[in-house]
This record gives C-alpha cells, sequence and structure tokens, in this order.
C-alpha cells in the first residue's frame, strides 16, 4: 500500500511539474453560463499577464442545490459559485470542504455581485401581471424553478413570501396561503433556472417566469425583444449569490493561489464591469455608478432582516417535510 | 494420441445429471466462468443494488413513492404512449416491410438501409431533430399548428418520438418472415380461387402475426424506458407529459434515492416480463422456421 | 419470379409503395435532413467553429475513450459467452442467455441509476471511495461503467445467433485432426464468425457512441471534462445554441449514417458467405 501511493505521489507531483495549464473546476449556478465564459477569459488572459502560467477554467452548472449536493458526493471542485449561502454553509457541514468562517473571508459576506428576482412576461403583457398579487389569478401560468434543487426558486419563493408577509402585517398564516396559492399556478418545476427560462421562452408554456434579474435580461437580449418584456414588482428580495474557495479540493489539487486569485478577480473593477454587463448589480460604488440606468429601482428585503437568515429559512421551508412539501403538490 | 470421434462418443456418460454434457471441444470451463463472472460483476450486482435499495426503505415507502399522484400519472404517460406507439409502428412497419419485400422500386436499397437509422442514431439527436420540426416554426410546425395540431410539447409529442424509435423493431421482425414465405402456400390457395385480399388475410397475415406481435414487444418495451429521443419534445409538466425515466432523473437530482429506486424497480419488473415474453415468442419463431 | 397471377394490381402496388416511401420520409429522413440544414444554417465557418470549439473536442475524446474500452471489453465477453453457450450442452444454458440480454430492456436511465447506487457517495462504495479519493461516479470511469452495461449484450447477441446455426462441427472436427485449442479457435472458428464479429462491434460502438440517458445520470456534466458528445449537444441546445447543438449532432449522425453503411455491407457478406 505504502510503495502505490508513493509511485501515485510521486507520479502526480512529476505530472504537476511537467505541467500543462493549471485546472480549475468552478461549480456554478444555472444562470451563470454568460458571466463566467466572460471571467473566466478576461481572468486567465490576466493571470498569464501576471504570472506567465496558462489557467483552464471549467465550469459545470445546474441548480445551487444540486450542485451543492454533487459537491458533497465528490465533484472535484476548486471554487463554488452559488446562488445562496446555506448551499456553500452545507459544504462546511455535511463535508468539512470548507471552514465554517468561510463567509467572512472576502468581501460583502463572500458575495461579489447581488441580484434579484423580477418578472418576464410576453410581449404587451396580455395577462397584465403588474405586481405578485397577479400571480395568484385564476388561470395564470407561473414558471419558476423547483427550490429542492434551484437557488433561484428559493429566492423567488421567499420573495413572494416577503411580498405576502409586509402586506399582511407579518402574518404567517397569510403569507404561507399566498405562497401556496402561487404555487397552486405552477404546471412544472424544472431543476435550475436555465431550465424554467427555456420552458417558457422555449416551449411556450406559462405567462410569467419568475427570474433572476440577470436571466431575464439574458432572456430578452438573446431570444427576443419583441417577443417578451420585463415586469419589475413593487416589492422583491436582495437576492446574495455567494462564492468560496473548497478549501479541501483546492489543497488537494494544489490550486489554493490560483484559486483565490480567481475569486478576488470577481470583485476587482474589471470583475464587477463584466458582471455588470451581464446584469448583475456590482458591489463596488464605481461600477454600481456607470450602469446604474440599467437597473430598475426596486424595494428590495433581505433574507436576514425578514427571514431571520438562511439556516432558519432552509430548514422551515425547503428541507423533507418543510413548509414547500406541505404546500405544494405536483400538476395542476 | 489425439482423441477419437468415436472414443469420445463411445464413453459412458457416468454421472446422470451432469451439469454439463461431455465434449471434446476446450474451454468451457474458462469461458463459462467468465461469462458468469463478467455479466455478475456488470450487469447483474449493479441490478441487484435498485431492489436492494428499495427492500431496505421498506414496503411502506416502496407504496407510497409509487403510488403518488404525479408517479402514477407518469405510468400513465409512459404505458400509454408507448402502446399507441407501438401500435402505430406495427402498422406503418408492416406496411414498409411488405413493400420493401414484395415489390420493386428504385431507391429500394437506400430505404432498406435507412430503415435502421433510428437504432443507430444517438437518442440526443433524434430528440432535438425531432422537436425542432415540430416547434411552431419547424419544418412540419408551421402547417400543423395553425391548424390546431400541437405536436411539440404534448403527449402527441412523446407518441412521434416513440415511434421513431419502434419502427426499426417492426420491420426487421417482420421483414425475414415475409422473405422466408413459402410462395407455394399462396399458389396453392390461388389455385382454389382465392383473391387477392383472401390471400393476404387467411394466408400472409396469420403467418406474418408472430412476428409483428415480436416487433410490438420489443417496440414496446424500447419505448418504456426511452429518455434522450423524448425528453426535449415532451414538455415534462408534471401529469401531463411527463414521462417515468424522466421522473426518476427528477427524484435523482434532488436526492430522493429511494423514491428513485421504487420507480426504477416497478420499471425493471415490468421490462424482464417484457422480455422472458419476447424471448419465449423468438424461440418459438425459430422453431417453425429453423431446417427441419 | 412472382407468377402474374400471385402479383398485385399496379395501382395497390404503387399506392403502397408511396405510402411507406412517405411513412419512412417522414419518420426518418426529415429528422435526418433537419439536423444536417440547421447545423449549416448560419454558415460553413460557424459550423467549424462549432465543431473546433475545445469543449467539442474534449467531448469527442471522451466519446471516443469510452468505445475505445468498453467496445474491447464486451467484444471479449461476446466471444466468452458465445464460446460456452453455443458450442457446449448444459442446464441454464436458456437463462444465461435471457440474462445476457437484460441490458437491452433496462431504460438507460435506470442503467446509470444502478451505478449511482454503487459507486456513489451515499451507495455502496462510497464512503470506501470518497476516503480513497478514488472518483467514479461525476467521473470518466463512472461513464465507460455505465456504457459498458448499456452495450453489454450487443456483440455477445450477434456472435450467440451466429454461432449457434453454424454448430459444433467443424471445431469437433479440427480437435480430432490433433489442432490444439488455440489453432482451432484461430483457424476455424474466427474465419467463420469473423462477419459476425463486426458487425456486432459496429453496433456495440454505435450505440456506445450514442448513449445519454445512462451517461447522463453518472456524468458531472463538467463541461469539457465529463461531457462525451450526446451530452454535449444537450448543453449546447439548452443555451440556446442551436446552430452549435445542431453542429454536434451532425457529427453523430454522419457516424450513425456510416454505422448504417457498414450494417448493410457486413449483411451482405455474411449473406455471401453462407450461400
Amino acid at each position: 500500500m505504502k510503495l502505490k501511493t508513493l509511485l501515485l505521489s510521486a507520479l502526480t507531483a512529476s505530472a504537476l511539474f511537467a505541467a500543462g495549464p493549471v485546472k480549475l473546476l468552478n461549480v456554478s449556478y444555472d444562470p451563470t453560463r454568460e458571466l463566467y465564459q466572460d471571467i473566466n477569459a478576461a481572468f486567465a488572459k490576466q493571470w498569464k499577464a501576471k504570472t506567465g502560467a496558462d489557467v483552464q477554467i471549467s465550469q459545470s452548472h445546474g441548480g445551487s442545490g444540486k450542485q451543492a449536493r454533487s459537491v458533497i458526493d465528490g465533484l472535484q471542485a476548486d471554487v463554488v459559485t452559488l446562488a445562496l449561502a446555506y448551499d456553500i454553509d452545507v459544504l462546511a457541514e455535511k463535508a468539512k470542504l470548507v471552514p465554517q468562517n468561510w463567509q467572512s473571508r472576502l468581501p460583502n459576506n463572500s458575495t461579489p455581485y447581488t441580484s434579484t428576482i423580477v418578472f418576464l412576461v410576453r410581449k404587451g403583457n396580455p395577462k397584465h401581471i403588474k405586481d405578485w398579487e397577479d400571480l395568484v389569478k385564476p388561470g395564470i401560468g407561473v414558471i419558476t424553478p423547483n427550490p429542492k434543487t434551484s437557488g433561484g426558486a428559493r429566492w423567488s419563493y421567499l420573495a413572494a413570501w416577503g411580498y405576502a408577509l409586509k402586506k399582511n402585517n407579518g402574518d404567517e398564516s397569510k403569507a404561507q396561503d399566498f405562497v401556496k396559492r402561487v404555487y397552486k399556478n405552477v404546471p412544472v418545476l424544472d431543476s435550475g433556472a436555465r431550465g424554467s427560462t427555456t420552458t417558457f421562452v422555449q416551449r411556450g408554456i406559462g405567462d410569467v417566469l419568475l427570474s433572476w434579474e440577470n436571466e431575464a435580461y439574458l432572456a430578452l437580449n438573446q431570444l427576443g425583444k419583441d417577443k417578451f418584456e420585463i415586469v419589475t414588482p413593487s416589492i422583491s428580495v436582495l437576492a446574495e449569490p455567494p462564492v468560496s474557495i473548497v478549501d479541501k479540493v483546492a489543497a488537494k489539487h494544489g490550486t489554493t493561489e490560483v484559486a483565490t486569485a480567481y475569486l478576488k478577480f470577481l470583485y476587482s473593477e474589471e470583475g464587477q464591469e463584466i458582471g455588470a454587463k451581464n446584469y448583475y448589480r456590482p458591489q463596488s460604488p464605481q461600477a454600481l455608478a456607470k450602469y446604474a440606468s440599467q437597473f430598475p429601482k426596486i424595494t428590495l428585503f433581505t433574507i436576514d432582516d425578514t427571514f431571520g437568515g438562511w439556516q432558519k429559512t432552509q430548514k422551515k421551508h425547503f428541507e423533507d417535510g418543510g413548509v414547500f412539501d406541505k404546500i405544494y403538490t405536483p400538476g395542476i | 494420441m489425439p482423441p477419437t470421434l468415436e472414443a469420445e462418443i463411445a464413453k459412458p456418460n457416468l454421472k446422470p445429471s451432469s451439469f454439463k454434457r461431455q465434449s471434446i471441444l476446450p474451454g468451457f470451463w474458462p469461458s463459462f466462468s467468465y461469462t458468469v463472472l463478467y455479466l455478475s460483476l456488470i450487469v447483474l450486482i449493479p441490478l441487484s443494488a435498485v431492489f436492494l435499495k428499495s427492500a431496505t426503505s421498506g414496503w411502506a415507502h416502496f407504496l407510497q413513492s409509487i403510488r403518488s399522484p404525479n408517479v402514477m400519472a407518469a405510468y400513465r404517460i409512459s404505458f400509454g404512449a408507448s402502446f399507441i406507439a407501438g401500435l402505430i409502428s406495427v402498422i406503418i412497419g408492416f406496411l414498409i416491410a411488405w413493400v420493401l419485400v414484395r415489390y420493386h422500386f428504385p431507391g429500394k436499397a437506400l430505404a432498406d438501409a435507412l430503415v435502421d437509422l433510428p437504432f443507430a442514431l444517438p437518442t440526443a439527436v433524434a430528440g432535438i431533430a425531432l422537436t425542432s420540426l415540430y416547434t411552431e416554426n419547424g419544418w412540419l410546425g408551421r402547417f400543423l399548428v395553425p391548424l390546431g395540431i400541437k405536436v411539440a410539447f404534448t403527449p402527441l409529442g412523446i407518441i412521434v418520438a416513440l415511434t421513431f424509435i419502434g419502427l426499426p423493431f417492426v420491420v426487421r421482425s417482420v421483414q425475414p418472415v415475409l422473405e422466408d414465405a413459402d410462395l407455394e402456400l399462396e399458389e396453392a390457395a390461388s389455385s382454389l380461387g382465392a383473391t387477392r385480399w383472401q390471400i393476404f388475410s387467411r394466408v400472409i397475415f396469420p403467418m406474418v402475426r408472430p412476428a409483428l406481435l415480436t416487433g410490438f414487444a420489443l417496440a414496446f418495451a424500447r419505448a418504456l424506458g426511452e429518455y434522450g429521443s423524448v425528453i426535449f419534445i415532451a414538455g415534462n409538466l408534471p401529469m401531463k407529459t411527463e414521462i417515468v425515466p424522466l421522473l426518476i432523473v427528477t427524484k435523482l437530482e434532488q436526492y430522493d434515492y429511494s423514491g428513485a429506486t421504487a420507480i426504477a424497480v416497478v420499471m425493471l419488473v415490468t421490462s424482464f416480463i417484457l422480455l422472458l415474453f419476447i424471448n419465449v415468442l423468438q424461440r418459438r419463431s425459430r422453431r417453425f422456421t429453423e431446417p427441419a | 419470379m412472382t407468377k402474374p397471377h400471385l402479383k398485385d394490381p399496379p395501382l395497390v402496388r404503387w399506392t403502397l409503395i408511396g405510402l411507406a416511401l412517405a411513412a419512412l420520409g417522414l419518420f426518418i429522413v426529415l429528422p435526418l435532413a433537419a439536423v444536417f440544414v440547421q447545423a449549416f444554417e448560419r454558415g460553413w465557418q460557424v459550423y467549424r467553429d462549432n465543431i473546433l470549439q475545445p469543449e467539442t473536442v474534449s467531448a469527442i475524446e471522451l466519446s471516443l475513450l469510452t468505445v475505445a474500452i468498453t467496445v474491447p471489453l464486451n467484444t471479449l465477453f461476446g466471444l466468452a459467452a458465445a464460446w460456452a453457450i453455443t458450442k457446449f450442452q448444459f442446464t441454464g444454458k436458456n437463462v444465461l442467455t435471457t440474462l445476457i440480454d437484460i441490458p437491452f430492456g433496462v431504460s438507460p436511465v435506470i442503467s446509470g441509476l444502478v451505478f449511482v447506487l454503487v459507486f456513489g457517495a451515499q451507495g455502496w462504495f462510497g464512503p470506501w471511495l470518497m476516503e480513497h479519493d478514488i472518483p467514479i461516479i461525476f467521473a470518466v470511469p463512472g461513464i465507460i461503467l455505465a456504457t459498458t452495461f448499456v452495450t453489454f449484450p450487443f456483440v455477445a447477441r450477434e456472435l450467440i445467433a451466429l454461432m449457434e446455426s453454424q454448430g459444433t462441427d467443424e471445431e469437433e472436427a479440427a480437435m480430432v485432426l490433433g489442432a490444439n485449442s488455440w489453432q482451432m479457435f484461430f483457424r476455424v472458428t474466427l474465419p467463420n464468425i469473423k462477419w459476425g464479429l463486426l458487425y456486432g462491434v459496429v453496433l456495440c460502438t454505435a450505440r456506445a457512441l450514442g448513449e445519454f440517458g445512462a451517461v447522463s445520470v453518472v456524468s458531472g456534466h463538467i463541461r469539457g471534462q465529463t461531457n462525451t458528445l450526446p451530452l454535449h449537444v444537450e448543453i449546447l441546445y439548452n443555451e440556446y445554441n442551436y446552430a452549435g447543438a445542431f453542429a454536434v449532432a451532425s457529427l453523430l449522425s454522419v457516424l450513425a449514417v456510416i454505422t448504417l453503411a457498414l450494417k448493410k455491407f457486413l449483411e451482405w457478406k455474411t449473406g455471401q458467405e453462407q450461400a
């Protein structure tokens, strides 16, 4: 056994030295494909200029919850860029892949961009969907992904819940009733935000898509300004998708340095600009000022303020047997 | 001295209920053991994992997983669409086989080769190709949708996709039977005064019927488990167009392993029964076509 | 030659031919055409770019790697199984033959599921594999295992049917005449089955290249690493990159057409031999 390990390490070491490019795996949530295409190209250029070394970043995309489970199950992610903090918390809890204090290691609670949930509707808004209240009208088809697998789905669910809470003076049971009625209008749950977009846009199912803000703009730009329009609800949730290096995996791969630089790049002015161009709300004041006009003004509430943080929220609403399981039956 | 055949045959088979008959050919035990080993490692043991997983989750949980409304709906959709697609495959497949065997026309060899395309084409390719044909702007969709016939993202789309993949099974089951058909029977019937239609329905069709049944069973079995060709065109709405394989994948994505295996067990049992049925059918038909 | 009174009247004949060809056209030709037309919609340059994308090239490499491992393994098995089953009589022969057919009847998704259950993190060997850092699921070995399962019976079935009909006479004669086992195999058996063997290998390869459902379940969907060609098609399609998806699909379609041509050729060859 010892000899085998020795040989294996010798081989790995020599392989690393004989090196080709450094390889990173970024396990991300669903709608970020275009963002990281741009980011990865820019970072590779910068890294090459700075260190002369080549870096190759591979991407994996899927519903945030699903991706987190995959990483726990052994998907070799060097960094994770997921939709919500809880999905990285479980990496610490369940598999000790990151330390408990991961979120404090990078600025803004490890959140380089923020986003929110908006509505995407058919051009002309034939069903007159203006706000959350319109989602529960009979006969409206609401498209949103599965909260059990998707991060965006959980943000949407909580945005609806938050709206109802505010409307009903914090009455939880009324909020539950409202969200239940919203989900009554949901014909299908895709596993990720991109899947829902496909269902709404390509398959022509539903009247309104509860979408990540960036995803809505992407759909609009790529698939037809003449086919869809964005409706901004009166109030929505401040979505804070965080990032982290996966310490255990990066240490094993020897990519800690590159991975850290990669994540820091997201906070650099160049990284922030790329984010803004892809319709993510940047944290940097400069970029925010420059791109302010492309982001509609919405009143945003946070998970911490309204719900007491993700740990509580996930356990109450999204675990097996939680509120979501109680209010949703598949199919209409 | 090399063994003589007579000497070998003359050897008494001392063990009355022996496992294997004596033979002078070498290599039985190595090939047999390797076969059983490989079969067990790759197929049998992994498959048993499904049944074990379900068994350990308990009977009550199993029933609960199976009985939930969207699972039952998925079974209905999968079985129903596969059945209808199988029937359509039988009709069209028989027609194609008939035309290929009985008639001559330009391009016949090409047509014959093309029949196998659904068999050779990757399912994902078939899936996106079929979908692109029947969406609103597709080559066929642009005519059908204005007529109110929606194929893409409806149960009809599922049936179309399943018919596509079932066709070769029917054609290739029926062709050999038609090719081997003894023309003397038809001659005899004709000389006894039968009309062409009577010859078809009373002589030819009964001969072909077992092959049609085999072809249907093969197409049906394949359609039940089909994934790639269907998920693009189906729409995947629970209760309406969600097929069982997709449901299994969804449950896996939610890490509901016991739910996924429960659904899989039902599918596996059905597949095994179908497989046995098909094997029996094929063995029976071979008995009739083998030389005396 | 069919006697005149046995022939169907021309009207019937040509109507049926027309209907059959229409059905073939609708169900089979049209989808194939759709792939190629949409692949080239944006022109040759875009097509070429899509094919030469690094991620596509990686997908091609992974697909080829899978075939390079799966097909020889299953071919070896096919030869061994066919030899044991067709040249000997033993109890349980039919049971063994039926067992070999099992992967044919199993849904590809379930074929992937079984390996997740055995090698996945929550599976039988999961914890042990994690400890020893051997990735199977979400990595290439898982893809190879799933593909091996799915393409398991192809060569075996082909050889069993063929060798069953050929009987044992020639081999027995060779043994009696003093050949040793390997001489008998290579000089007598192999030449007799070579076209059938090739046929099975072609079918096995085609299926291995095109497998989607099973691989989708076990793959990590890591672009450029654990995506085979069919999975890559799905990824491109879901990104609204239709030209890209159909470009890759066209590659697979060309392979399918080549498979068909090879099939026809080998069928003709076997027919010749038997004549």
